[in-house]
Formats: C-alpha cells, structure tokens, sequence
C-alpha cells in the first residue's frame, strides 16, 4: 500500500513537469492550431541555459531558474517569428513540417556546438530526504511540485484577469472577431509563445535538477508525453493540460511500479489510443465542438 | 453643415479570380445612417470588411475623417473610431458577457471612460448587465445581437459598421433593433448599415445604396429608395 502512495507521489513530480510542457502545446494549438514540435526542444534549451547560468555564471539556482525562463521565453517568439508566423496563410500541413525542421535544428545544433553526451547538471540545491511514515519525499521533488503550481497558478491569473490574457482568450476562440476588437493578433502570438516556452523551460530545469543530467535529445520523449497529455486533457484547454500531465506521471509511474518499465511509454500511447476512441475531444473536452 | 466621415471611391475587393466589389463609390456624412442593400453576394458584407481591414482592396481609397485608411492595421483603425459588428455575430463564447464587453473596450485605456461606457451600453441593452456572468454561448440570437452591438459600442466608435444586424431575428426583436440603431445614431455615432431587410433599413436610413454584382446601381434617401420602383421590384417583394 505505502509503495503505491510513493508511486502516486513520484508519478505526481514527473506529471507536474509534464504539465508544465502541455500547457505550452495546449496554448499555441488554442491560438494557431499548431502542434508545435519544437516545443521539447525549448524545454531542452531551458535545461542548458539554467545550467549555463548555475555552472558558468554561477548564479543562484531560483535567478537562474528565472532567468533560463526569460531567455527560453525570447527564443519562443523567435521561433514562431521565423519559422511560423511566415506559414500563417499556408496549409497546416506546411507549418507542422516547420515545427519539425525547428525541433531537428535544435537538437542537431545543440549536439553539433555542446556535444551530444550527456552532461552533468549542478548540483544548486543538496538534496535532503524527508519520511513521512513509509512516505520519503525530497526537498527538490517539493521544489518541483511547487514551482509547477505556483506557475500554473500565476498563469491562471494571466489567462483569466490580464487583458493581454483575455486577447489570448479571443483570439483562440475566434480570431476575425479579436481583429475587430482592435486586438493585435501577431503580439498576442508571441505572447502565447513566450508564456509557453517559459513554462517549459522551468519544466526543463527543474528536470536537469532532478535528474542530475541534461542532453540535447532530453526533450524528444517528454516532448511526445505532454502532446499526450495536452490531448489527453483536451487539447486547447488550459486545466486539461494540468490534469493530462499529472495522469500521464501517475500512470507512467504506476506501470513501472507493477514492472511493466519496458513497457511504460507503450501503456502511455495506448490510454491515448484508447482515450481518443472514447472520447476525441480529450477528458474536459466539449463533445463535437472543435472551433474551426 | 455636411461634414463627410467616410469617402470611399472607386473601390474594388477581390478575393482571387472573385471580383466581389467592383469600383464602388459612395459617402457617409457625420451622424447619418447610411445603408447598403442588395441580394446575398451582392458584396456588401466585403465593403465592411474593406473598411475595417479584414479584407485588402485591390484598389480605389478609403478616407475616414480626412485620413486614408490604406495601409492603416485593423487595429489603428478601431483607435481611429471605426468598429465593424461582423455579420453573424461572432459573439465570444466560453466568456461572459462582461468579457465580451471588457474586450470590445481593448484599445481604450481610461478606466473611468470604460465605466461611463459600459452605464452607456447598459442603458441601452438592460438585458446585457441582467446576464453580465452568462456565458455568451448561451445567449438567445437577439441577446447575442446585442451584446455584439455593445461590444462594438465599447470602443466608443466614431462611425460604427453593422453588417445584417437582424439577420435571423424574431419580428419583434428586428423591430428592436432598429429602434437601437437609431438610438446610437442620437447618441452621436455614425451608423452604416447593411440589411436584407431593405424595407426597415431604408424606413430608418438618411440614405441608401444599391449593391448588385459589387457595383452600386442606385442611390438616394431612404425615402427616395422606398418609392423607387427599380428597388421595390427587386429588393422589397414589388
Ligand atoms: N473569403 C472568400 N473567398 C472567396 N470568395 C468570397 C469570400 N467571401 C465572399 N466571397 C464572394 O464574394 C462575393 C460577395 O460576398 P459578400 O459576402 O460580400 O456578399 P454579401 O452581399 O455580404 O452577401 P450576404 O447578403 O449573403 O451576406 C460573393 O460572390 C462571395 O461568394
Ligand atoms: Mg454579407
């Protein structure tokens, strides 16, 4: 029993960074309908800008934490200005092949100048375990859960009270009527882009940490996951991301707990199989209502 | 005194090989209600997006209180006091009503003015501050008309833009509606219409044009326009 409790919580650390990277592919699909691919990658560049400002500027870990979100943010809008924003009349098909040539570029060029092995991440905060009972959790695995709800926190309040999150809002729900509203449609983008890449960017940190090691290929799965996840919650749907990713985490977990690890990312693909079959429009999915 | 708020001439729209409007010229006076009728595809809805920049012109120029309005965003134009209420609505679902609202307000920053105009758009649609928290999605065709119409007021347009106001509409709402129309007329905005239903847009209008095939072929007051037997034949059941 208390090692399926344990299981629950390690799921849970996973599914918050999980979470943290859905809500970014739930976000750009909201505004443009795009699933964007690079997206893992951004949370790989976030991994190494924090390890560039923990190892070589040797800055605190919560500074550098903000400030690999802050560049990762700039290297968003960058993306969608070069490689998307050009494809915005052109068919989906064409800015999807984009999203993938940004994702190879990135990884490829980041394994060309830094090396494709894997490499350490500091160590910025010692470990210290704590029991709860049979329960063990550690410091940096509250840190994970916290940061995760703090920013999902911070941006519900974006989303819901800002105008710029109100601009999101319309402009997902429907772009024609946002123009006439006066809302600029291409700022309001970059927006979306900048927030989503920031919040993968923490996830990619937070990893780095967790796991103690980062490389240039570190975003491909848990970039394919949290596309699950975001499908799975209801792909557009902000909590639908936050909820997928934490299901995903648990279930990964759980399959390994019952020793099934091998096939772990197998399970994950099939709920997805099987969730799209049930129900297309993901779990807080509105039935038949896929805003063209 | 006449004092022109919009001059359009010779402008044509297409959209690819589609020559939706072809050279059209016309004028919309300060405080007037002008309106532009014609059979579906006629290209008026076009003509509306042409102003507020959905569409690009292929050619002719659009002056807006002196300005040319070529190469202007949508966006600068909504600043510069045009506001178009698009054709079916386009309510935002999924926000209340008062986010709808606070959306039509996005380029007007004074806090106070925003309250002053949301009194205002109260006023004239008591319905909208009932069902302020209602999601939009669930507001009656006639609501979401409305709503549609004070999103637009938000803005504090100079000149604003309705295009098929009473498009599905109960007789008695259709009534209402027009009576709304006047009413922002009075309140000082510029209104320019479009409508299939010819006989009450021209019963309210200053003026009037007829669309057919993207070109104008009449003109004249409402009045004028009612009486003329070219329009009764064609666009008000003889
Ligand atoms: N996006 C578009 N792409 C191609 N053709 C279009 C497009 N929008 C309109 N058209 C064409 O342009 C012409 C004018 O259309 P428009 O919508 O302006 O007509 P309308 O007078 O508003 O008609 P209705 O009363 O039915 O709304 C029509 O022939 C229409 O098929
Ligand atoms: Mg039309």
């Amino acid at each position: 029993m208390s090692s399926i409790l344990q299981q629950l919580l390690n799921g849970v650390i996973l599914g918050s960074v999980y979470a943290l990277l859905a809500l970014g592919y739930t976000m750009v699909y909201g505004i443009i309908k795009l699933i964007n691919f690079a997206h893992g990658d951004v949370y790989m560049l976030g991994a190494y800008f924090g390890y560039f400002f923990i190892n070589v500027l040797h800055l605190n870990f919560f500074i550098a934490l903000v400030l690999a979100m802050a560049v990762s943010a700039g290297v968003g809008v960058v993306i969608e200005f070069v490689a998307y924003r050009p494809l915005r009349q052109s068919p989906r098909i064409a800015v999807l092949i984009s999203a993938l040539g940004v994702s190879f570029l990135l990884e490829n060029g980041m394994s060309y100048f830094f090396g494709s092995d894997k490499r350490a991440f500091p160590q910025a905060i010692a470990t210290v375990q704590y029991h709860f009972g049979q329960l063990q959790i550690s410091n940096i695995q509250l840190l994970i859960i916290g940061t995760a709800v703090v920013l999902m926190l911070g941006l519900t309040l974006i989303v819901q009270k800002t105008k710029m999150g109100r601009a999101m809002r319309a402009v997902s729900a429907d772009q024609e009527a946002a123009i006439l509203m006066g809302i600029n449609v291409n700022r309001t983008i970059s927006f979306t882009f900048a927030i989503g890449s920031a919040l993968a960017a923490a996830g990619g940190v937070l990893i780095g940490l967790y796991y103690n090691n980062i490389d240039p290929l570190m975003g491909m799965t848990p970039g394919i996951k949290a596309f699950v996840a975001a499908v799975l919650g209801g792909i557009g749907i902000i909590p639908g991301a936050a909820l997928g990713g934490w299901l995903i985490g648990i279930l990964e977990t759980l399959t390994q707990a019952i020793g099934l690890s091998d096939y772990k990312d197998a399970v994950v693909y099939g709920i997805l199989i099987v969730i799209l079959l049930w129900k297309p429009t993901g779990i807080l999915g509105k039935n038949g209502r896929e805003k063209v | 005194m006449v004092e022109r708020i919009l001059q359009v001439t010779d402008l044509s729209v297409h959209y690819g090989a589609i020559k939706a409007v072809q050279q059209v010229n016309f004028v919309v006076n300060r405080g007037e209600i002008v309106t532009l009728i014609g059979a579906n595809g006629a290209g008026k809805s076009t003509i509306l997006r042409g102003i507020s920049g959905l569409e690009k012109p292929v050619a002719g120029q659009m002056m807006f209180n002196n300005q040319d309005l070529n190469g202007l965003s949508s966006e600068s134009r909504v600043q510069q006091g045009i506001v178009q209420v698009p054709e079916g609505r386009h309510v935002f679902p999924g926000m209340s009503v008062l986010e709808n609202l606070r959306l039509g307000a996005y380029t007007m920053h004074d806090k106070q003015q925003f309250s002053k105009t949301l009194a205002h758009v109260f006023d004239l649609f008591p319905i909208l501050a009932e069902r302020k928290t209602q999601d939009a999605a669930t507001l009656s065709g006639g609501e979401q008309q409305m709503l549609a119409i004070g999103r637009a007021l938000m803005a504090q347009p100079k000149m604003i833009l309705l295009d098929e106001p009473s498009m599905g509409l109960a007789p008695l709402f259709i009534q209402k509606i027009f009576d709304i129309i006047q009413q922002i007329r009075e309140s000082g905005v510029t209104v320019l219409v479009i409508e299939q239903n010819a006989h009450q847009a021209l019963t309210i209008a200053d003026r009037g044009y007829v669309l057919e095939s993207g070109q104008i072929i009449a003109t004249g007051t409402g009045a004028e326009l009612l009486a003329s037997s070219q329009v009764r034949a064609a666009y008000l059941g003889g």
